[in-house]
């Protein structure tokens, strides 16, 4: 039913979805939205320029604050990149090492982020159990690498820490566990009447609006693209590894759960075999302080989608330029699209859905001196 | 159903949370706290202090105060500067407990040895 005039809402900085500060105003009909518009860079921190200021191997603590969820996902795109730059090759040991932190990393995201949809759709006791198996998969990476969170692992040329043998089996045997415990999910979250009605058939993104509006990671995915930077431009070691790039074809809030439900799965295959093929030798090469005049582009595949850094160095030992597109960038023309024709009080699932990590996205502020 | 399963096997485990501060965090060996010198075997060689990130290290070269100020209000525990000295001097060690009210207290000072024996002895 139509009310033949639209209703502004304003959402956000500080909203109730998500923990981060967005702005978006919604034009509403009824119940109904009928217009998005979002305002971003509330959270801009100047990092770019930052970049600048720092050698080489200072950016790497930099790049690693840039997102706390995916720090990893950074520092290996920083490193990528940098690398890209020398050109160094980094040894086939610290390769791995870095794989496997970056698929650990993925496993605590995305049950983050199952968890945090579960507790939208009012389905907290999922978000519990999912938390608690989150918890040992962070205590993991405190162990591997010495810090829950910034595990500042990587550095110009290799790894800082060596996994051991111990260690190895730590995590071969958690694996196993944590598959059981996601598949047990996952039949929870297919059968669960709270969670199936807040999620099927809610923020509905066709294939053609995903690939035209730039959508990136598990959105994209889960709107039937198979498209993932791990298979389509290998990197690290992901050449070597088999594993199925997940998608489905519900193109809702459900199908995006499923996705990363099932690519938590593969990712604890992608660990196991790349624990029992990790190569021996050298964890680290050392790196040039100074870097000659070049062009680096590093491509990661983030929990949340394609992640981009581009560098160009100047022969100094710091970069003349640097530049971050984070996941969420890509990710939220396509949201703002998904938004329209859905019904307030979904808005937050939908938001909620492309995983968004505001600070990690705002590149530039607009500052309209006439507004 | 299986949540029910899931809910009845937790009961009989011990809970997955622990009461911290009432009990001791747990804390892997390999954790990354504050960084401590020992000033008998460092050079005051300036590598750290070039290492780290954060500023968070100033070396004194030379006077009275010869030795080593660590701003732990700066540190952000990424161990570069026990990576950088080329003597062993800094251990990373497992305290993580280190928050506090004031700034002026975040401060240390460590000094050279022999320099503090000279200072001590002249005042
Ligand atoms: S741990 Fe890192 S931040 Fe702290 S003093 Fe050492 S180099 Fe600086
Ligand atoms: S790098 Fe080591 S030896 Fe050099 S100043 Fe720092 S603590 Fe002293």
């Amino acid at each position: 039913m139509s009310y033949g005039s639209t209703i502004k809402v304003p959402f956000g900085p500080q909203h109730p979805a998500l923990k981060e500060p967005e702005y978006f105003l919604f034009e509403v009909d009824g119940d109904i939205v009928v217009k998005v518009t979002p305002r971003i860079g509330y959270v801009h921190r100047g990092v770019e320029k930052a970049f600048e200021q720092e050698t080489y191997l200072h950016n790497l603590y930099l790049a690693e604050r840039i997102c706390g969820i995916c720090s990893h996902a950074h520092t290996t795109c920083y490193t990528q990149t940098v690398e890209g730059l020398i050109p160094l090759e980094v040894p086939p040991r610290a390769v791995y090492i870095r794989l496997i932190m970056a698929e650990l990393e993925r496993l605590h995201s995305h049950s983050l982020w199952v968890g945090i949809a579960a507790h939208e759709a009012g389905f907290d006791t999922l978000f519990m159990y999912l938390w608690r198996d989150r918890e040992m998969i962070m205590d993991l990476m405190e162990e591997i690498s010495g810090n829950r969170v910034t595990h500042a692992i990587n550095t110009i040329g290799g790894v800082r820490r060596d996994i051991t043998s111990e260690q190895a089996n730590k995590i071969k045997k958690f694996m196993d566990k944590f598959e059981a415990n996601v598949k047990e999910y996952m039949k929870v979250l297919e059968t669960e009447q709270t969670f199936l009605k807040r999620t099927k058939g809610v923020g509905i993104l066709k294939p053609r609006d995903a690939i035209s509006l730039c959508a990136v990671g598990p959105t994209l995915r889960a709107s039937g693209i198979k498209s993932d930077v791990r298979a389509d431009d290998p990197y690290l070691a992901y050449g070597e590894i088999p594993f199925n790039v997940i998608t489905h074809d519900g193109c809702d809030v459900y199908a995006r759960t499923i996705v990363r439900c099932e690519e938590m799965i593969e990712s604890a295959n992608i660990i196991r075999y790349a624990l029992d093929h990790l190569p021996e030798g050298k964890i680290k090469v050392p790196p040039p302080r100074t870097i000659a005049p070049n062009e680096s582009v590093g491509r990661v595949e983030a929990p949340r989608g394609e992640l981009i850094h581009y560098a160009r160095s100047n022969g100094t030992a710091k970069p003349e330029r640097y530049k971050v597109r984070a996941p969420t960038l890509g990710n939220l023309a396509s949201v703002c699209q998904t938004l329209i024709g859905a019904h307030v009080a979904d808005i937050p699932m939908i938001l909620a859905g492309i995983d968004p990590c505001f600070s990690c996205m705002d590149r530039v502020v607009i500052i309209n001196k006439d507004a | 159903m299986s949540l029910f399963r899931e809910a009845a096997r937790q009961i009989l485990r011990k809970p997955a949370t622990v009461k911290y501060p009432f009990e001791p965090g747990i804390v892997p060996p390999g954790l990354r706290g504050r960084p401590v010198w020992d000033m008998e075997k460092c050079i005051l060689c300036v590598l750290c202090q070039n290492a780290c990130p954060t500023a968070a290290i100033k070396m004194i070269p030379k006077g009275p105060d010869a030795g080593i100020e660590y701003h732990l209000d700066r540190c952000i525990f990424c161990a570069e500067c026990a990576d950088a000295c080329p003597r062993k001097a800094i251990t990373i060690t497992t305290n993580f407990e280190l928050a506090d009210t004031s700034r002026s207290t975040m401060v240390q000072h460590y000094k050279k040895p022999q320099q503090a024996q000279t200072q001590a002895a002249k005042t």
